[in-house]
């Protein structure tokens, strides 16, 4: 078992394919709006048209894809008032169906919109880092998915020693807020966490219906 | 909300559609019903055969089983073609009818006038495959025959043209040997996904040794995001004018490889001509302007045309003219135009003037190769029709049979057309309306019943075609029956899978072969056609004349069935493709007439003094910029004045799972718009746009982006068509959009050549 169990993404083979999320939602039997991983798509930059017809751009694209960083400072679990929302033994943070009342403040609090809300039965749901595969030793189904193999887990300190500390690039939210359990590899173009030219380009296919 | 239920057993399974791989699905079945899908789970291998990890596709597979759309009952339409309206039928009605209708064609028009449409929305079964249909048909005497198909008619045309044959690529994986990568209209990442496809080699060879990759595409596609180093936007169609341009420097600065072109083609220059051609007909002189049209083809001519600045254009040149090995291919994007003979050729010019061809770490500019182990297909028996159309040009067949002609419409094996289809079948082909050009079009042909007087389609799904059949009929998905599958096209590795029965068949679903076999009794031929063997049989049949290929495998087949997947890494070193020609051009010269690579084709001369064309098109012996009909500058750019294409798109293979919910949460269907032209429309992204031009009207969602070039719309293809009362699309379906008239050589179709309008229909209130 892991001390701190992490998810690493390696962004410069992330094709943005979205298998992990598909996979996720087959795993779990999720509901449509229902997204326990998301994949962003987050882009940018300035077309300028020349005298003679052509174009110039410096346009920048990298997607994103975003599960539960199951944090080491989670708001969701601090803002729970039910005591749903819990950190477990094993490091992971994990809704409790029975105690949760409903109130999505963990939503509102969550910067990585990893709690998504189950309408039909009122209750909060989030990504488990399929620990019951995780007890059995097996990988999380999320990260078998991967076809180029960008997605991956391990403890936070292996990984940080693997690949590094963490580098913050937009439109990630600061670590500072929540101390999330990821390490990426950022894209080629990776844009600063202070870039205001890019935007998150697929609202309506990560938001939480 | 968990899946606690541990499965009554784990099937192997695959996902059997046209993408290029083929993905094993492992069926978690409980009580019946599969619950959940995985993928490949066998040991990582070291040597070339990693784990085949299937797509969000393959792995949204349950919603697509399960659909609400499933075919379960055979039925006969009682509404007008289109319009979906069906009555159930017993199989034996549905035998009886097609057997007394098939009897009644032949007799009347003979077996020409018999065809089964192109389709692949099922290519993965070994007996559930397609030429069940044409077995039957060769029992009955024969059906009309066709070439090309819609995804590489005008490529491999132009490369038989070019190099004597089709499919002359390195691998991809041969990338580690390159110095740099240019790479036109390929889009690996979003076109060959699985784990064990082309996809996963770039991303390894990138890994490996980092060459710079440019990719030239008028959109910032996956490939981009994941693999660039640099993209360069394009306009479509254009990519002829780049390479002219290229040319140009690399003519004008000594950068060409003379001793290659020298030894290994003919038609660079006035020295390698054939007899009997006018002066001035040369690559060189054409590139130079001393040719016909007297134009330089410089940077700044090409400029204009492509939308690419001219000193970028003179800097890509110098960078390929000065690097070497490089590695420069072609995606099928490119050639999917009214002049894609012309393209493909062109960007092939690029490692032809530079010697890249035939060596480690080069390519010849054509797609990447694949590596496959060559397994059986059943046995289909002999057709004695020997008449072929391009597949494109069916409607036509159907319409106007007089005037299709081997001079004007590239028939094969006779000077013109003698019946029309009057008899269309279909198995898995959603190419009956929604994936051919021009739906108006040919729901038109098809109202006319009495012109194709039945159409019997067999699929899983009520598809947009489905929608068209006279006679209906449920096929089992594969998922509800046993067969084999092999690798797919665009890998570089063998497998074999052999697939159990996960789940009984839904509704009164048949296989493919117990419905031909079904048509073959009632019409006395069931012996002829079944060689006294099941469905199953016939599996364990094929299942041994592939151990004749692999004498490993187990005698015993239930112990491949139980194994169920197996897997072969491609042999020694990346394939380097026309190497033993680069090696010793005098004793393995290429298939052309000169048997040296055709810079002035002496076949495309011929023709283009003897072929029939419409105004505006024509046949160029060299591989000139050919500007047609649907692009900027010409006649329709002042009504239609964007250029429209339709990217493969993740959320279906072609049509393919376009109806399965979770995929179009994950991906929706939209258009692509740069921002310059959304503003000047007053468009934001999410408002529903209207999208159209003469040809027809579709309603999609925009998709406000940077990533596609100002100009340039892309409706990614493959959606359903979906109209209303009044034939206007409501699903984002491009062929509402594009034409149906062919390309000059190939008869190919020109489905990403379009000019259309966007207008704002309703605000975003997502
Ligand atoms: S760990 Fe499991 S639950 Fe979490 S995102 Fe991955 S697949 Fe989904
Ligand atoms: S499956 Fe892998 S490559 Fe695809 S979006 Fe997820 S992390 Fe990226
Ligand atoms: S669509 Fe192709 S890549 Fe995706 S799972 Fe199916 S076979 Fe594999």
């Amino acid at each position: 078992m892991f001390k701190t169990p992490a998810f690493f993404i390696d962004m410069q083979i992330c094709t943005g394919c979205k298998t992990c999320m598909v996979a996720c939602k087959d795993k779990n039997d999720l509901a449509q709006g229902i997204r326990w991983r998301r994949v962003y798509e987050f882009c940018g930059g300035d077309w300028v048209k020349g005298d003679d017809e052509t174009f110039t751009q410096n346009v920048f694209a990298y997607y994103i894809s975003m599960g539960c960083n199951h944090c080491k400072d989670p708001a969701c679990v601090e803002a729970c008032p039910s005591c749903a929302m819990h950190k477990d033994a094993s490091g992971m943070v994990l809704i409790d169906p029975k105690k949760c009342v409903g109130c999505r403040y963990c939503e509102w609090v969550c910067p990585y919109s990893a709690p998504q809300f189950d309408v039909s039965n009122g209750i909060m749901t989030k990504c488990d880092f399929c620990q019951e595969l995780i007890h059995e030793g097996k990988k999380p189904c999320c990260v078998e998915a991967c076809p180029t193999h960008a997605l991956s887990f391990g403890d936070y300190d292996e990984l940080e020693a693997l690949h590094g500390r963490k580098t913050i690039i937009a439109p990630l939210p600061s670590p500072e807020m929540t101390a999330p359990n990821l390490i990426i590899v950022p894209p080629k173009k990776a844009q600063s966490p202070d870039n205001t030219q890019g935007l998150i380009q697929n609202p309506e296919e990560v938001k939480n219906e | 909300m968990k899946t606690n239920n541990l499965p009554d057993k784990i099937v192997w399974s695959t996902c059997n559609v046209n993408c290029g791989s083929r993905c094993p699905v492992r069926l978690h079945v409980k009580n019946g019903i599969v619950v959940r899908v995985g993928t490949d789970n066998t040991k990582q291998g070291s040597s070339g055969t990693q784990q085949i990890r299937a797509c969000l596709r393959g792995r949204g597979i349950r919603k697509w089983i399960y659909s609400p759309e499933r075919l379960l009952y055979p039925m006969k339409r009682v509404g007008k073609r289109g319009e979906g309206r069906f009555a159930r039928i017993t199989w034996d009605q549905a035998f009886e009818e097609i057997a007394s209708k098939l009897e009644s064609i032949i007799a009347q028009y003979g077996n020409e006038a018999i065809y089964r449409n192109y389709g692949t929305g099922n290519l993965g079964g070994v007996v559930s495959h397609h030429n069940q249909i044409e077995k039957l048909m060769n029992v009955l005497g024969g059906m009309l025959n066709y070439h090309n198909s819609y995804s590489t008619a005008q490529i491999f045309q132009a490369m038989t043209y070019l190099y004597g044959k089709k499919d002359t690529g390195n691998y991809i994986s041969d990338m580690v040997n390159s110095k740099l990568v240019v790479l036109f209209g390929n889009n690996t990442a979003e076109t060959r996904m699985s784990g064990g496809g082309t996809v996963r080699d770039l991303v390894l060879a990138k890994k490996n040794k980092n060459a710079r990759v440019i990719v030239i595409d008028p959109l910032y596609t996956d490939t981009v995001t994941g693999f660039a180093d640099e993209w360069i936007p394009i306009r479509p169609g254009t990519d002829a004018a780049l390479a002219a341009a290229i040319a140009h420097v690399l003519i004008i600065n000594d950068m060409v490889d003379n001793d290659f072109l020298t030894r290994y083609t003919i038609g660079y220059d006035k020295s390698s001509m054939p007899e009997d051609i006018p002066e001035g007909n040369s690559y060189k002189e054409y590139i130079l302007g001393s040719g016909a049209d007297g134009i330089p083809k410089t940077p700044e001519w090409a400029s204009v045309i492509t939308g690419i600045p001219a000193k970028r254009i003179l800097e890509l040149a110098y960078e390929i003219g000065g690097t070497k090995p490089v590695y420069i291919a072609q995606g099928w994007g490119p050639q999917r135009h009214a002049n894609g003979e012309q393209t493909a050729r062109a960007i092939c010019m690029l490692p032809i003037l530079t010697g890249n061809v035939g060596i480690k770490g080069g390519n010849s500019g054509d797609r990447e190769a694949s590596f496959g182990i060559d397994w059986p297909t059943i046995p289909v028996g002999e057709n004695r029709v020997k008449t072929s159309i391009p597949c494109f040009l069916w409607t036509k067949a159907i319409e106007n049979h007089k005037e299709f002609t081997a001079l004007n419409s590239g028939l094969r094996e006779k000077k013109r057309l003698q019946v029309p289809i009057k008899f269309l079948w279909c198995f898995a082909s959603n190419a009956l309306i929604n994936q051919h050009s021009d739906i108006n079009h040919t729901h038109e042909i098809l109202q006319n019943e009495s012109k194709c007087e039945m159409i019997v389609l067999i699929d899983n799904i009520m598809s947009s075609s489905a929608k068209y059949a006279d006679i209906l009929l449920p096929g089992t998905s594969s998922f509800e029956e046993r067969d084999l599958s092999y690798q797919g096209y665009a890998v570089e590795m063998g497998a074999l899978f052999i697939r159990e029965k996960a789940i009984e068949p839904m509704g009164e679903c048949l296989t493919l072969f117990d419905i031909c076999a079904g048509i073959a009794r009632q019409m006395g031929k069931e012996k002829q056609f079944t060689h006294g063997m099941n469905h199953d049989q016939w599996v364990e049949y094929m299942y041994h004349q592939c151990r004749k290929i692999k004498p490993r495998l187990p005698k015993d087949f239930s112990k491949a069935l139980e194994q169920g997947f197996y897997k072969w890494p491609r042999d020694g070193k990346p394939f380097t493709g026309l190497a033993s020609f680069r090696k010793n051009p005098e004793k393995y010269p290429l298939a052309t007439p000169s048997g040296k690579i055709e810079i002035f084709s002496s076949l495309l001369w011929k023709m283009s003094q003897t072929w029939e064309l419409p105004e505006g098109d024509s046949i160029q012996a060299l591989p000139e910029y050919l500007p047609t009909w649907g692009t900027p500058g010409k006649k329709d750019a002042a009504l239609y004045p964007l250029q429209l294409v339709g990217h493969h798109y993740k959320q279906r293979t072609h049509s393919t799972y376009g109806n399965n919910e979770w995929l179009k949460e994950a991906s929706p269907q939209s258009l692509w718009i740069n921002p310059m032209d959304a503003e000047s429309r007053g468009i934001v992204h999410g408002d529903l746009v209207k999208v159209f031009n003469d040809i027809g009207t579709t309603l999609v969602r925009a998709k406000v982006t940077p990533r596609i070039m100002p100009g340039v719309l892309s409706l990614p293809q493959g959606a359903w068509y979906n109209p209303d009362q009044k034939g206007i699309d409501q699903g984002g379906c491009i062929n509402i959009l594009t034409s149906q008239r062919p390309s000059p050589i190939a008869k190919g179709n020109p489905q990403h050549t379009n000019l259309v309008q966007v207008v704002k229909e309703k605000q975003n209130n997502v």
